[in-house]
């Protein structure tokens, strides 16, 4: 029943597409008519359908038969952040308006992924804000705002990447350390859980995965020198089912690979979030880089299981496989970035755009590489080793002078969403190149203190830094095509089977670009700089495009 | 780590919460949580405080840094300021792309002690000098931890005060007269406006650093407009536009993004351009300014207008 409403939705699609060619983007009057009868033949659908207020892990395997809603941080299980809405497509998008802007009165960065369930919209902002929207009018229904110590230790702002939803809850992770569960219907608290103690320097800002009846989540802290970990809490409950250490402690395989007392204070957090094969039963979880981030010195060895991609069990916890990107971080490279699961030709592949400029492509069923491609400036490696990986030079180990490498700490991408679109079979990310003058000093541990050794400083070039959106093509490599930004952004990529790309630059524009040329369709100036992934919805058969921008959450429509 | 491009937006990470004993290699991981929890580490810990509590409040209430002078204080207030301060303010407080110089016995904001430690604390409004702990990054600096910074300070400070070595009177003259840079530069609402606004600088830059604009002024292209959430600021790019009817327009960008751009001329006129209407978009870093080399400006007439910016800049 289903497909054939997504045939409906298609059929309204192509008949807006040869209007559009005919009138030469002029439509007639009655054609245009025409068009909304069908849209509200589409829309009568969705109201009749019945209201379901249950959002069940079979639903969540099969996210991709209810395009209208959005109900994980990157849409589906497999990270691709792919909208199978099609009603906003390349020959409409010059229309689009701005539908509704929800003001969260929060300053700073806003860098949530809404969900969107059944015409309800929950999205987080900074402090721990949560609130759930009418999606169709972006009138709150609740909000919720955590009480917060006054000496949290955030690292990079005080933010949070957004919600995972199952059952009839919403689950948040805390910039103290909790795990929360809030009733979708009210905001009320369910339950809450200390994960570990915040006064030395643990916090989550990773939107959680709801997995089963789990709620796995990486924690946030390796700029304080925590032991980083993923775990996952019985949705009902709260009861902690496993933790995943991604320092691995005396006996365990890995271990070895820790000079002294070091993997205490390894690093190697985990957060941004992962994906999920349901016929493997597999967990990928993707983790942050050894602390200190930029003084190697005191944890020689290859600091396993940072700046790495782990396959877990989800009902265990326990490891399958790890591939690390790369060994012995002194770069601040986290591997963090969301590894997407690609089918192609045959072969069950996961590939991820990482900090360190280079393109994987790894099998998921062993974690075999497959390829790494670089995909922007660099100057750290020039070898790979047998395996394929890309090797670090001498010459790019942090001095205590300070030695200039590409890319800089921010990397040539960073937390910000990547997509995949199926449609194109090109994986779309945002890109920068920055080099940055990496420079180390000895600095003793100290609980709850950061622990850097180092500080970096742009370089001296007076070469500015550049932004781009990249398009590559998984099977070789090769950059398709790129758009320059003005200048580099934080923002997050969208696509749709409409045909398009959505994303945000640092001036505050939310952009439509088309997806098979990288050609800018449609652009809506927001006020503020997106450091937010885009996303899309339906409610009453009308699709919507969201974005986060400056403190404010807006979406997009057709008029 | 996270997002360390952050460290454009400035970063103080440092917090209330007292420091922690040493993590010894004897304990694992656990037992120090179970030690860190534990009664007796915080009876220590509440000892430990009120005593810096103390201390720094008998400090406040008669204004004295009660660091000052404390070599070791400064020691550690320079590692401090170097994760702290010295993004802006530049390594060893000799000012950044963006922070005033610091080394100078004369600030534009703060004489004392007490009004330095206010002004790091509490910010100064309608500047990018951010009050401490208020970016999301971490909780801040400490009380204790401020005064060593200033104690660092206060020991990197140029003892002779920086007298310019030129003639501010001649350099005033040059300024507005043979010069030629008040075309371009206002000083105290004298001059124009199509480069920076030079009434500050003096005060916040160093001498090397001024002089070094004025001989390369490519080589580093000043700050302009700093948009609040925008990681970076625009700079004083050079433009050449030509609009769809032949017109041709140079200037320098007062902002730009994806799809239009805001020029100023050198007749100070603002051009709002649309950039797909336009036949041609051309930016240049090289500097609208012009290069003054040695023939132009001798050294001696440019420490002159050195002197002068900074006789403005101290006011």
């Amino acid at each position: 029943m289903r497909r054939r409403v997504a045939g409906e939705n298609s059929f309204v699609m192509h008949t807006g597409r040869s209007l559009n060619h005919r009138g030469h983007g002029e439509m007639p009057l009655r054609s245009l008519r025409d068009l909304a009868l069908l849209t509200a033949c589409f829309a009568c659908w969705f109201v009749a359908s019945p209201a379901r207020a249950q959002v069940t892990f079979e639903r969540l395997v099969n996210s991709a038969k209810e395009p209208q809603n959005w109900m994980t941080y990157s849409g589906d299980y497999s990270g691709k952040r792919f909208s199978g809405l099609d009603q906003i497509h390349v020959a409409n998008a010059r229309t689009l308006v701005a539908k509704w802007v929800y003001q969260t009165t929060a300053t700073g960065k806003l860098e949530t992924t809404p969900l969107v369930v059944d015409g309800i919209l929950y999205a987080t902002a900074q402090d721990n804000r949560a609130f759930a929207l009418d999606a169709r009018t972006g009138r709150p229904i609740w909000m919720y705002q955590r009480q917060l110590p006054g000496d949290i230790r955030p690292c990079c702002g005080r933010v949070n990447r957004g919600l995972a939803i199952l059952g009839d809850k919403v689950f948040m992770g805390t910039l103290d350390a909790h795990v929360v569960a809030l009733d979708a219907k009210t905001g009320a608290v369910v339950w809450e859980v200390v994960a570990a103690d915040y006064r030395i320097g643990h916090s989550f800002t990773v939107a959680p995965l709801a997995v089963k009846n789990l709620v796995v989540i990486g924690v946030s802290g390796g700029e304080y020198g925590v032991r980083g970990f993923i775990d996952a809490y019985d949705a009902d409950t709260g009861e902690r089912k496993w933790r995943f250490y991604t320092v691995p402690g005396p006996g365990e395989p890995g271990h070895e690979t820790w000079e002294g007392d070091s993997w205490k204070v390894g690093g190697a957090p985990a957060w941004n979030t992962g994906t999920y094969d349901a016929v493997t039963n597999q967990i990928f979880w993707p983790t942050g880089n050894p602390a200190p981030s930029n003084r190697g010195e005191g944890r020689a060895g290859d600091n396993l299981y940072s700046n790495s991609l782990l396959a877990l069990n989800a009902d265990t916890g326990k490891m399958n496989w790890y591939f690390q990107f790369t060994k012995h971080d002194e770069h601040d490279w986290d591997a963090t970035q969301v590894p997407v699961m690609i089918d192609a030709g045959g072969k069950l592949l996961i590939a991820q755009a990482n900090r360190n400029g280079y393109f994987y492509v790894l099998d998921r069923s062993t974690g075999k590489l497959m390829s790494a491609t670089a995909f922007g400036k660099i100057t750290w490696s020039d070898t790979k080793d047998a395996e394929g990986r890309p090797v670090e030079k001498k010459e790019a180990s942090p001095t205590l002078e300070g030695h200039t490498v590409c890319p800089g700490a921010a990397g040539t991408t960073n937390f910000m969403a990547p997509t995949y679109d199926p449609q194109t079979a090109l994986f779309y990310v945002t890109a920068r190149d920055q080099c940055d003058t990496f420079s180390t000093a000895p600095q003793p541990y100290e609980a709850g203190h950061a622990y850097y050794g180092s500080a970096y400083f742009p370089s001296d070039e007076a070469e500015p830094y550049r932004g781009y959106l990249k398009a590559i093509d998984p099977a070789t490599g090769e950059i398709k095509w790129k758009f320059e930004h003005t200048s580099p952004t934080w923002s997050g990529v969208l696509s749709t089977a409409g045909g398009l790309l959505f994303s945000g630059d640092a001036e505050g524009n939310f952009i439509a670009f088309e997806a098979a040329s990288g050609k800018p369709l449609w652009h809506f100036q927001m006020g503020g700089a997106v450091y937010a992934a885009p996303m899309a919805f339906a409610v009453d058969g009308k699709e919507y495009v969201a974005i986060a921008a400056g403190s404010a959450v807006y979406a997009f429509g057709l008029p | 780590m996270t997002l360390r491009g952050d460290w454009f937006l400035i970063k103080p990470f440092f917090s209330i919460w007292p420091r922690f004993p040493k993590l010894e290699s004897r304990r694992d991981s656990v037992e120090f949580g179970k030690f860190l929890e534990g009664e007796f580490m915080f009876t220590r810990w509440c000892v430990g405080f009120a005593g810096l509590v103390l201390m720094v409040a008998v400090a406040a209430a008669n204004g004295q840094n009660p660091l000052a002078g404390d070599a070791k204080a400064a020691k550690a207030g320079e590692y401090e300021f170097r994760i702290n301060c010295a993004l802006c303010h530049g390594l060893g407080a000799r000012g950044g792309g963006r922070g005033p110089d610091l080394t100078r016995a004369v600030k534009k904001h703060t004489h004392s002690d007490a009004e330095m430690f206010q002004v790091i604390s509490n910010g100064i409004p309608g500047t990018a000098m951010p009050a401490n702990g208020t970016n999301g990054q971490g909780v801040g600096m400490t009380d204790v931890e401020i005064w060593q910074i200033i104690t660092y300070i206060r020991s990197q400070e140029v003892k002779a005060p920086a007298q310019a070595l030129g003639n501010a009177a001649h350099g005033k003259d040059l300024f507005y007269g043979d010069g030629n840079c008040s075309l371009c530069h206002m000083v105290a609402g004298k001059g124009g406006r199509l480069g920076p606004e030079l009434t500050g600088v003096g005060g916040s830059r160093t001498r090397e650093a001024i002089i070094d604009s004025v001989r390369n002024p490519s080589r580093r292209l000043a700050w302009g407009l700093t948009e609040a959430t925008k990681e970076f600021p625009q700079e004083y790019e050079s433009v050449t536009a030509v609009s769809a009817d032949g017109k041709k327009i140079t200037g320098v960008t007062l902002n730009e993004d994806s799809f239009s751009v805001q020029i100023m001329d050198a007749g100070e006129h603002i051009h709002l351009l649309e950039k797909d209407k336009l036949q041609l978009f051309q930016k240049s870093r090289e500097s609208a300014m012009p290069k003054y080399d040695v023939e132009v400006l001798s050294d001696k007439e440019l420490e002159d207008i050195v002197a002068y910016l900074v006789s403005v800049g101290a006011k």
